[in-house]
């Protein structure tokens, strides 16, 4: 029972880490109609960053404030020199450019953080584990569901509660309308971007300790944010929540069951979804 | 705040549309912009918003020039396109519509506008999809007035409404031209358009034929069978 229990716990934990880097992903599409396959990339940037922050100043709370706010930095600059000239051009050409930049950006990781691998130590006051009876659960992967949690409803929040949440909301539907009533589209669209992929960065530092860094986790994280976004619908907020913590839920459940079969699953749940609802859960047509 | 459009020539690709085009908007004046389906009106509208960007003319606002300028930089200056289509955003409520236009400069606040027009405010929590097509129009209006507009394009306004919506509108837009606005209208119906209407220009194949004051227009019979008959 408390196996189950666990992996249920460990499941939701790596959800909100899915969800994080998916609702990023999800709203960038939304918004821009832009694919960014660099996601995964800049989710390895912020693990990095993360680890060198750790590294140098043995503070897992710097590393978790500075790291995204970098990543965002970093994305907002990409998206004001190369990726704004490509937004009227088919998505074959977001696909090459953002490969583009998620080859840079890895290639230079291995050139600044080396091929081998990193860990990074959760902070002191989370190491160890937390005793509930007979359950032992470790407090770092609590505290990432409690921290998650906060962020998924401040994200809410932003969305759907505030001016800037119902522009982007309002663009989605019809970029050139929300132009037409005076709304810097450009700077939305690069803030817009910088969030998304700020995200990831975030979800990048809080993996870190739990996963460890190393620099070819890119595409597999890329990957698993697609399938979460087509579970959940593209363009959803609901969805990529609900996407991201049913991955993380069969991913953990495989692997006390049958850990070769994870992968068969997950990608098994998503074809159920596509033949039923094609546009995911949450989708709009 | 006078706009001066002096030989605008616009394309969709290769298709010449606007073949030279020169209108003006005195400041305070309700334009419309007459003629058939095709003749270029929402070409000529869309040019001034900076949706079309016109090959060759002019077109200055309060003596300035808006070809080269963004989309969102002409409606900044006060220059506001209610599109023919309406552009209400179905997944925001009608209340998020207005609120992403508010602009604290405008005469209109929030408050005035749900004066102004009650349906809007009986309705501020349902989704803008869920508008009847004379909802959509009147929050496309109010969503204009409270981004402060010096000058109004409007694309056919009344289009598909019933009779008693088309004098609501009517009466609202007498109220926004007593408020000093500038208004450009492109409208189908010559009986709201000489209710209305300071002067009139015509438009026939991308080329002003006919421009008149509204009492000259209301004269000319002959203009009006040539140019606006179906
Ligand atoms: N997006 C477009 N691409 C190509 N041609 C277009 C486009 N929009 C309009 N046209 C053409 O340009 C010409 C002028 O169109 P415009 O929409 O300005 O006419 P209009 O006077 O507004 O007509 P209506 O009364 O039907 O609204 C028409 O011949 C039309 O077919
Ligand atoms: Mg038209």
């Amino acid at each position: 029972m408390s196996l189950y229990l666990f992996q249920a716990l460990n499941g939701i934990g790596l959800g909100m880490i899915y969800f994080l880097i998916s609702v990023g992903l999800t709203i960038i599409f939304g918004l821009l109609n832009f694919v960014n396959f660099a996601h995964g990339a800049y989710y390895l940037l912020g693990s990095y960053l993360a680890f060198t922050i750790v590294s140098l100043s043995g503070n897992f709370w710097l590393a978790l404030l500075l790291a995204p706010i970098v990543v965002a930095a970093l994305a907002w600059v990409t998206e004001k020199t190369l990726i704004q000239r490509a937004y009227h051009l088919p998505h074959t050409f977001h696909i090459l450019i953002t490969l583009g930049i998620a080859l840079i950006i890895q290639e230079l990781s291995i050139s600044i953080w080396g091929p081998i691998g990193k860990t990074v130590a959760a902070p002191p006051s989370l190491a160890g584990v937390i005793q509930l009876g007979d359950f032992f659960y470790p407090k770092y992967r609590l505290f990432v569901i409690a921290f998650t949690a906060v962020i998924a409803l401040a994200l809410w929040f932003l969305l759907e509660r505030t001016r800037f949440g119902a522009l982007v909301r309002a663009g989605s539907e019809d970029a050139q309308t929300v132009s037409l009533l005076g709304t810097h589209i450009h700077k939305l669209f690069a803030l817009t971007f910088a969030l998304g992929v700020g995200l990831a960065g975030l979800a990048g530092v809080l993996a870190a300790p739990i996963r460890g860094v190393h620099p070819f986790i890119g595409p597999e994280v890329l990957g698993l944010a697609f399938v979460v976004v087509v579970i959940g619908g593209m363009g959803s907020f609901v969805g990529a929540l609900v996407g991201g913590i049913t991955v993380g839920l069969v991913q953990s459940m495989m692997t006390t069951l049958w850990p070769q079969g994870a992968s068969l699953m997950i990608y098994g749940a998503m074809a159920i979804v596509i033949l039923m609802k094609p546009y995911g859960l949450f989708g709009r047509a | 705040m006078k706009l001066e459009i002096n030989g605008i020539h616009s394309y969709y690709e290769k298709s010449h549309v606007l073949e030279g085009v020169s209108l003006q908007v005195n400041p305070g004046e309700l334009v419309t912009l007459l003629g058939r389906n095709g003749a270029g009106k929402t070409t000529t509208l869309r040019s001034i918003a900076g949706i079309v960007k016109p090959a060759k003319g002019s077109i200055m606002f309060n003596n300035e020039e808006l070809i080269g300028r963004e989309i969102f930089d002409i409606a900044r200056k006060g220059v506001l396109l209610v599109p023919e289509h309406r552009g209400i955003f179905g997944i925001l409520s009608v209340e998020e519509n207005l609120a992403i236009a508010v602009r604290s400069s405008s005469r209109w606040s929030l408050a005035d506008i749900y004066e102004m027009f009650p349906r809007l405010y009986e309705r501020r929590k349902n989704g803008g999809n869920a508008l009847s097509g004379g909802e959509q129009q009147m929050l496309a209006i109010a969503r204009a007035l409270v981004n402060d507009p010096k000058l109004l394009l409007l694309d056919e306004p009344t289009e598909g409404l019933a009779p008693v919506i088309v004098d609501e509108i009517v009466r609202i837009l007498q109220k926004i031209r007593s408020a000093g606005v500038s208004v450009l209208l492109v409208e189908q119906n010559l009986a709201v358009c000489e209710k209305l209407a300071d002067r009139h220009y015509v438009i026939e194949q991308g080329r002003v034929v006919y421009s008149g004051s509204g009492e000259q227009f209301r004269q000319e019979q002959e203009i009006k069978n040539r140019y606006l008959a179906v």
